[in-house]
């Protein structure tokens, strides 16, 4: 199986797509090319369009303008019954009058089987998927875990072309997620035709999805593999997500001067316009300005605010430049931090990452 | 562990010689609320007491079982089941529409639903005479391409009934279909289901409790409906009486009749209401 394929140009096989919605304030552009066997995150914040870019796929959504195309067939004047799309959704909506295998019984029914062959077929989704002692159950008696099962097993079986899952793991506490994303993790990769799902949880998109492709207000603002969205953040939300101070300037050799702010001194030599990152715990702290220092970036910040954040200091600071720096505990006592303390803030140039926009 | 012992002691030293005042301040009914609200509540419960002190009770039996009594009640309640399941076969696919589908006018075919709810039964009965009677507008060609007469008829006494009872059913059943997740017949979409499918499927069991309680409702009303009845259907025994209009030809002749008759109906409606508790008695 070939999963690290990316689609790019118009492809017979697989999702081939440009989805537009217009909605007067909101309009959601995104273009997705996904070949079969692989599956996409969507990444993006809440309310950046990823869940009507789903509706529009199953069809519950009409498309304003773009094409979707599966498999060399048309799919965007299909009604949501005919098109060969299965969903997980948020919530699952596995239906609560009927049984574990009566609602993975549903699509086979719908689709012409009797009801003996569509429970045949559902008994054998649900073994599938380690749900065999619980076919009788109805979805309130199932766990979050199990019950996101029926929800893959209902969807798989249809025998969907294109598979969407909707924050498949977002309804679901800390410790179930975990085992939840492994096995889904699994399924997924068992799964040959497409799979796009939809999340705002980088640990999910990373874990779950070949590739990402990051939404936000509408649009595609990076897209690539996770390690290379990572490493190579372009807007300020991922880096927030994948834990990275981000900013943008013009290089010309070691200096990168900020649009907005100070100078920074990079190891990489470039010019034009480039993107700095550098991860929180680059930064180190100083009640008075280093001097014997030999880190050239030297700012004077102000500390907004701090949490914890694992078993470290999360410090938020304002000032010459906007960063966020982690520390220990124990550091963050010494220097006495507190919101509103000023402080020297330096980064050592081997720390920094820059990369041309 | 002392707190338990120590509270009592405290309420029996400090707080009461004061405790009558404080208890009135707390659930205090101010005077010009608690009269008038008594007054209402009597003006409800006397007469209906009045009916059961009234009530002939050494000849009930008799009264019950007599042939007008037990004919008057057989048509109230077959006339009254068949008003529910016309109402139920074309209100509930109404209440669908008027809850799914978005449809120009929407508000005003929804406001003309509920007109019957308000509209004097007796308008309601004058109104299906213009529309199904011999001359009406459609019963003319019923009347010459089917031979097919309704007023006057126990059909006629069934869809006068139905007429005033489908409101009921259709406001009931739609208010529950607008509480129900329409993202579950999107989820049935997904899964290969055409939208009668899905409400067959999925919808339709999910709001079967609305649907009972507004058939419950429908029928009540059906049971009890007196002017719709008596302008279309007329007072035939045996054909169009049901017990409503034998109470009130009872009243003229024979008033023990009357009372045990309207003693039945009450009890229904008694049963009715135990019915129906958990669903409109609990709101409160």
């Amino acid at each position: 199986m070939n999963r690290t394929r990316t689609a790019t140009g118009p492809s017979v096989d697989g999702l081939d797509a440009r989805l537009v919605v217009d909605r007067g304030t909101f309009r959601l552009d995104v273009a997705l090319a996904v070949a079969p066997g692989e599956v996409v995150a969507l990444l993006g914040p809440n309310g950046a369009g990823k869940t009507t870019a789903l509706r529009v796929l199953a069809g519950l959504t009409p498309l304003t303008d773009g094409h979707l195309r599966l498999d060399g067939t048309e799919l965007d004047r299909m009604p949501p019954e005919s098109r060969p799309v299965g969903v997980v959704f948020q919530d699952y909506l596995l239906f609560p009058h009927l049984t574990a295998l009566d609602n993975v019984a549903f699509g086979p029914r719908c689709q012409g089987a009797t009801k003996a062959e569509a429970r045949a077929q559902a008994a054998e989704w649900l073994d599938r998927l380690g749900l065999a002692a619980h076919t009788g159950a109805k979805p309130r008696r199932l766990s979050g875990g199990q019950a996101q099962r029926v929800a893959l097993a209902r969807a798989l079986a249809t025998r969907p072309r294109l598979l969407l899952l909707d924050e498949p793991l977002a309804a679901l506490d800390a410790r179930t997620r975990l085992e939840v994303r492994a096995r889904l993790r699994r399924h997924l990769a068992d799964f040959e035709a497409v799979a796009v799902l939809v999340t705002h949880d980088p640990l999910d998109a990373m874990v779950l999805a070949d590739r990402l492709v990051v939404v936000e207000h509408g649009r595609v603002v990076q897209e690539g593999t996770p390690a290379d969205i990572a490493r190579h953040p372009r807007t300020d939300y991922i880096a927030r997500l994948v834990g990275l101070n981000l900013y943008r300037g013009e290089a010309d050799g070691h200096g990168v001067r900020l649009a907005d702010g100070p100078s920074l001194t990079t190891t990489e030599v470039l010019s034009g316009p480039v993107f700095v990152a550098f991860p929180p715990s680059a930064v180190t702290l100083h009640r008075e300005r280093p001097t014997g220092s030999s880190a050239r970036n030297v700012w004077r910040c102000e500390v907004a605010g701090m949490e914890t954040h694992g078993d470290q200091i999360r410090a938020d600071l304002t000032g010459e430049l906007p960063l966020v720096a982690d520390l220990t505990t124990v550091a963050a006592a010494e220097l006495g931090l507190h919101p509103g303390a000023e402080v020297w803030a330096t980064v050592k140039a081997a720390q920094t990452h820059a990369y041309p926009v | 562990m002392t707190l338990p012992t120590d509270k009592p002691r405290t309420a029996a030293g400090t707080l009461r010689p004061g405790s009558p005042r404080r208890r009135r301040v707390r659930t205090g009914v101010p005077l010009p609320l608690l009269i008038p609200a008594l007054l209402g509540l009597a003006f409800l419960i006397v007469p209906l007491a009045a009916l059961l002190v009234r009530t002939p009770w050494q000849s009930l039996p008799a009264q019950l079982t007599s042939p007008e009594v037990w004919q008057a009640l057989k048509l109230s309640l077959i006339c009254a089941t068949l008003a529910t399941g016309v109402s139920l076969v074309i209100g509930v696919p109404l209440a669908w529409l008027l809850a799914r589908v978005d449809f120009p006018g929407r508000g005003l075919v929804r406001a003309l639903v509920t007109l019957p709810l308000v509209l004097p039964p007796v308008v309601g009965g004058v109104a299906l005479l213009m529309a199904l009677g011999r001359n009406g507008i459609v019963g003319q060609w019923l009347d010459s391409w089917f031979g097919i007469t309704l007023p006057f008829t126990t059909a006629g006494v069934v869809i006068a009934e139905a007429f005033v009872a489908m409101p009921f059913l259709v406001i009931s059943v739609e208010g529950t279909l607008r509480a129900a997740d329409p993202r579950y017949e999107e989820a049935a979409a997904t899964l290969g289901a055409s939208r009668f499918t899905a409400f067959r499927r999925v919808t339709l069991p999910l709001i079967a409790p609305g649907i009972a309680a507004g058939a419950v409702l429908a029928w009540a009303r059906a049971l009890g409906e007196f002017g719709a009845t008596i302008t279309f259907a007329g007072n035939f025994p045996g054909r169009t009486q049901t017990m409503p209009l034998a109470v009130y030809l009872a009243l003229q002749s024979d008033p023990e009749a009357a009372t045990a008759l309207s003693l039945v109906l009450l009890a229904v409606s008694i049963v009715v209401l135990a019915g129906l508790r958990d669903r409109w008695m609990s709101a409160g």
